[in-house]
C-alpha cells in the first residue's frame, strides 16, 4: 500500500448502477469485493438499501478560482462541494490569475488539490499565453509536469484565430492530449448579453446568436477531422450545435461534447426578471434548445455532463444586468439536476448516467483511476445516492462559496448520500466527513 | 400600480387612468398658479445614470408642480462616478427617505433590478433604460395621439382609447426603447402599429411583435398613416454596418421633404408627425417636417409634463384607484421639510 490506510467499509443493498441490489466491500482504496451477503470484520457497514451506487462523478468543468479570486473560491472550498456533489474528481479551468498557462501554475492548483484531499484536482492548462488567443502556451511542459495535464482550453474565451486552433489541435497529439474549445465567435458577440431571439428582443438585451457557437463548432470539427486529432467542446448550448456534433460523430471525427446541468433544465424566459443570476456564458437558450440538448445526451452526441461550476462573489451579481458577471455554481446540483432531467424524464437509466458523469468525462481527461467499472480491484471511487430524496436548493448551506445558484429556491430530486474518494468517506449520511490524506505530500506543495 | 416600469405589463385599465389623470393634470398647466400641492411633503429623486437633460427636466417639472421635494442625482459628478454600486446607490437614496426614484440607466432592466430587490421601498418610475423601455414617453406619444385622435372624431379624450388609429414608427427600432414601450402601449390601446426600418435595425423575433412591419417607408404611407413617428437614428450606426451611409439611409427611411408632400398627395390631411427628441434634422426628419403644422414635437414636450405630473401622483397618492387629483388637499402623510 502505497497510500495511507483508508479504513474498510461495507455497502450493503445497493443498486448497483441502478440495477441489482448488490453489496460493495472496500479496503485499502479499492473494491475489494462485490457481491450478495458479503461481510467482513472490523468494517463500518452502511445500510443502502434503496440507493444507487455509481462511480465517482468527474467534471470535465469546473472553476476553482484559485490562484487569484480567493475571494470567489478556493480549492479547498470548491473541492468540498464537489466532494458533497458525488465528484472524485474535477478539471480546473485554466482562466485563474495568474493564467494555468505554465507548468509552475498547474502543479500549484495540483498541489493544492493534494493538500486538501477532497478528490482529484486535475488543472487543465491554457491553451495560449494568458488566454490571450495570440501564442500557445508552454503545452509540453503542462504535459509533462507533476499536474499531467491532458485537457487544454482557453475556457471563458474561445480560441477563435482558425490557425492557432489548428495548430493547438495538432500539437497536443503528441502527449495525447484534447482542447476543450469555447466555441464563441467573438465577432458576433460583441457585448452580447443573453440568447438572441423573442426574449431579447424585449428586453432591450444585445443578442448572443446561436450561431455564434454553431460556427465555430463547424469550424473546429473540420480541423479536427483535417488534422486527425481529439476534440471536446464545452457547454454545448443549442439545437443547432447538437445537430452539427451528430453530423461530425455520423462522418467518424473525433469530437466530444458537453452539456451544463443549467441548459438541460433552464431557458431565457427566465432573464425577463433581469435578475444576473441567470446570467452565463454561454446564455441560457430556448426550451428547443433544452429539449435537443436533453436528446443529444440520451443519444450519445452529447457526451458528458460538465458543471461550469463558476462562483462569483455576491458583489458581481448584486448590480445590473450588464454589469455583471456571468456564471453560475453547480458542482451541489448537477446530480440533482441531471435526475430531474434526464432521469425522471426516461430519457436517462442511472447506467447512461454514470458514463455521461464518470466514464466518459474520465476518458477525455485520461484520469485512469477514475470512472472506472464498480468491480472488484477497481480504485474505490465510490457514490451512493438517495434517489428518492427531495430536497430544496439553498445556495446558503452550501458549501462553495458562490452563492450564485440559478436553482435556489426549487425543489430537485436525488442527494448524495456518500462519496468514497480512493476508498476514504469523503461524505457521509450527506455530510462532509474528512478529506483523503495523501502518504506523502509532493514537494513544494503547501495547503491555502 | 407601486412602480412604473414598462409599458409591456401595463393594463388599459392602468394606462386609460394615467392618460386621464394627465387630462386633468394638463389643465393644472394652464392656470396661472401652474402647482398643486398634492406631493407636498414628498421627496422624488431623479436618478440619472446618462445624461438626458430633457428627460430629466421635464419629470423635475412635473415633480414640482405637484409640490413634491426633488434631488436630482446624476452619476457624473456623484459617488457613482467613482464606483458606487447601484445597490449602495439606491439604499443610500432609501436612507434619505426617497418616496420616488425617477431612474435613467443606461442598462436595460436597471429599473427592474431596483424594483425587484430589497434595496430600496420607493415607488420605482422607468425613466428609460437601455434599449428596453421607456414608458413615460409612450404614454405622452399616446396621450398626444388620443387628443388628436378624440379632437378628429369630435369626441371626448377622457377615457378613450386609440382602436383604428394607424401608427407607423420609423428609424432605428432594434436599439430604441422609445419604440419597445410604444409597441406595447399601442398595442394595449387598440392601435394598429407598422414599424419601419432597415432589416439591420430591427431585432431578431420582431415578427412575435403585435405589429406590421416594413423595410419601405413610402409604400408605408401609400397604406395609409394617421400617425407617422420617427425615431432617433444615430449616425454612428453606419460605422458598425447597420446602413451604409447617412445619406442612403435619409434616402430610403427618413422622412424627407418629398414625403412630406407625399402626406398631402395622398390625401393624408390629418396625419401628424410625430418626434421623440432630440431630432437629427435632415436625417431622420427634415426641417420642413419638423416645422409643418402637422408635427407636434412639441405638443408631445408639452404633454411630457402632464403624464409624469400623472405618474408621479398615481404612484405616490397612496390610492391608486383614485381617479384624479384634489386641489387642494395635501395627500402625505408627512411634513414638507
Amino acid at each position: 500500500m502505497t497510500e495511507s490506510a483508508t479504513g474498510t467499509y461495507l455497502i450493503r443493498g445497493a443498486a448497483i448502477l441502478g440495477g441489482d441490489a448488490e453489496d460493495l466491500l472496500i479496503r485499502d482504496g479499492v473494491i475489494a469485493e462485490r457481491g450478495t451477503g458479503l461481510s467482513a470484520e472490523g468494517a463500518t457497514v452502511i445500510e443502502a438499501a434503496g440507493f444507487v451506487a455509481l462511480p465517482g462523478m468527474v467534471d470535465i468543468h469546473t472553476h476553482l478560482r484559485e490562484p487569484g479570486r480567493e475571494d470567489a473560491e478556493t480549492v479547498e472550498t470548491g473541492t468540498r462541494a464537489a466532494a458533497l456533489g458525488g465528484y472524485t474528481a474535477v478539471h480546473a479551468m485554466a482562466n485563474s490569475n495568474p493564467v494555468a498557462d505554465t507548468a509552475g501554475v498547474v502543479e500549484q492548483v495540483h498541489s493544492l488539490g493534494r493538500a486538501s484531499g477532497w478528490v482529484d484536482v486535475r488543472p487543465v492548462g491554457a491553451v495560449t499565453v494568458g488566454l490571450a488567443g495570440e501564442q500557445l502556451a508552454e503545452l509540453g511542459a503542462m504535459a509533462d509536469s507533476r499536474a499531467q495535464v491532458r485537457v487544454f482550453s482557453d475556457d471563458g474565451i474561445c480560441v477563435h484565430d482558425p490557425v492557432l486552433m489548428r495548430r493547438a489541435l495538432e500539437y497536443v497529439k503528441a502527449f495525447d492530449g484534447v482542447v476543450a474549445q469555447h466555441a464563441q465567435e467573438p465577432r458576433l458577440t460583441a457585448g452580447a448579453q443573453m440568447n438572441e431571439g423573442t426574449v431579447s428582443a424585449v428586453l432591450g438585451l444585445a443578442g448572443w446568436p446561436a450561431v455564434a457557437e454553431e460556427s465555430i463548432i463547424a469550424r473546429d470539427v473540420l480541423l479536427a477531422q483535417h488534422v486527425g486529432s481529439r476534440l471536446h467542446v464545452c457547454h454545448v448550448s443549442t439545437a443547432g450545435s447538437v445537430e452539427i456534433v451528430r453530423w461530425a460523430k455520423e462522418r467518424g471525427i473525433n469530437v466530444t461534447a458537453e452539456v451544463t446541468p443549467h441548459h438541460l433544465l433552464l431557458t431565457d424566459e427566465l432573464v425577463r426578471s433581469y435578475d444576473p443570476v441567470y446570467k452565463v456564458n454561454p446564455p441560457l437558450r430556448t426550451d428547443a434548445d433544452v429539449q435537443a440538448l436533453r436528446a443529444g445526451l440520451a443519444d450519445g452526441t452529447i457526451d458528458v455532463v460538465g458543471t461550469d461550476h463558476a462562483p462569483h462573489p455576491s458583489e458581481h451579481k448584486e448590480c445590473e444586468w450588464a454589469q455583471a458577471a456571468m456564471g453560475m455554481t453547480g458542482l451541489e446540483t448537477a446530480l440533482s439536476v441531471v435526475q430531474e432531467t434526464m432521469i425522471e424524464t426516461g430519457l436517462m437509466t442511472w447506467a447512461d448516467f454514470a458514463r455521461v458523469t464518470s466514464t466518459v468525462p474520465a476518458a477525455i481527461g485520461r484520469v485512469a483511476d477514475q470512472g472506472r467499472p464498480l468491480e472488484a480491484g477497481e480504485p474505490a471511487n465510490v457514490i451512493l445516492v438517495d434517489p428518492a430524496a427531495r430536497w430544496t436548493v439553498d445556495p446558503h448551506k452550501m458549501a462553495t462559496m458562490g452563492r450564485n445558484s440559478p436553482f435556489a429556491g426549487k425543489e430537485l430530486p436525488g442527494a448524495v448520500v456518500a462519496t468514497f474518494f480512493k476508498g476514504h468517506p469523503t461524505v457521509l449520511d450527506g455530510k462532509l466527513n474528512t478529506p483523503y490524506r495523501y502518504a506523502a505530500e509532493p514537494a513544494g506543495a503547501g495547503s491555502n | 400600480m407601486k412602480h412604473l416600469l414598462s409599458t409591456e405589463n401595463l393594463s388599459a385599465t392602468n394606462a386609460i387612468r394615467i392618460l386621464d389623470t394627465a387630462e386633468e393634470m394638463a389643465a393644472v398647466g394652464d392656470r396661472e398658479v401652474k402647482k398643486l400641492p398634492a406631493l407636498r411633503g414628498r421627496t422624488v429623486v431623479n436618478l440619472f445614470f446618462e445624461d438626458s437633460t430633457r428627460t430629466r427636466i421635464s419629470f423635475e417639472a412635473a415633480a414640482k408642480r405637484l409640490s413634491a421635494d426633488v434631488i436630482n442625482f446624476a452619476a457624473k459628478g456623484s459617488s457613482v462616478s467613482k464606483g458606487e454600486s447601484l445597490k449602495d446607490t439606491a439604499q443610500t437614496l432609501a436612507a434619505m427617505g426617497a418616496d420616488a426614484v425617477v431612474i435613467r440607466h443606461w442598462a436595460s432592466g436597471a429599473p427592474h433590478r431596483l424594483a425587484a430587490t430589497d434595496w430600496i421601498d420607493a415607488a420605482v418610475i422607468n425613466a428609460g433604460d437601455g434599449t428596453h423601455e421607456h414608458p413615460t414617453q409612450a404614454l405622452l406619444d399616446a396621450f398626444t395621439m388620443r387628443r388628436h385622435w378624440s379632437r378628429l372624431h369630435g369626441s371626448a379624450s377622457t377615457g378613450a382609447d386609440l382602436t383604428g388609429m394607424r401608427v407607423a414608427i420609423a428609424g432605428d427600432v432594434l436599439h430604441s426603447r422609445v419604440a419597445r414601450s410604444n409597441v406595447w402601449l399601442l398595442r394595449t390601446l387598440g392601435a394598429e402599429v407598422t414599424l419601419v426600418a432597415p432589416p439591420t435595425l430591427l431585432p431578431i423575433g420582431v415578427e412575435h411583435w403585435p405589429c406590421k412591419v416594413s423595410y419601405n417607408l413610402d409604400e408605408t404611407l401609400e397604406a395609409g398613416v394617421d400617425a407617422m413617428m420617427m425615431l432617433r437614428v444615430q449616425g454612428e450606426r453606419m460605422n458598425a454596418s447597420f446602413f451604409p451611409s447617412t445619406r442612403e439611409y435619409s434616402r430610403r427611411w427618413g422622412f424627407d421633404d418629398a414625403r412630406l408632400r407625399a402626406l398631402d398627395e395622398l390625401g393624408l390631411k390629418d396625419t401628424i408627425i410625430m418626434h421623440p427628441g432630440p431630432m437629427n434634422r435632415g436625417l431622420e426628419i427634415s426641417s420642413a417636417a419638423a416645422d409643418s403644422p402637422r408635427s407636434t414635437v412639441l405638443a408631445q414636450v408639452r404633454n411630457g409634463v402632464s403624464v409624469r405630473m400623472a405618474a408621479l401622483y398615481l404612484l405616490l397618492s397612496g390610492d391608486s384607484r383614485e381617479a384624479a387629483p384634489m386641489p387642494g388637499t395635501a395627500r402625505s402623510d408627512k411634513e414638507s421639510n
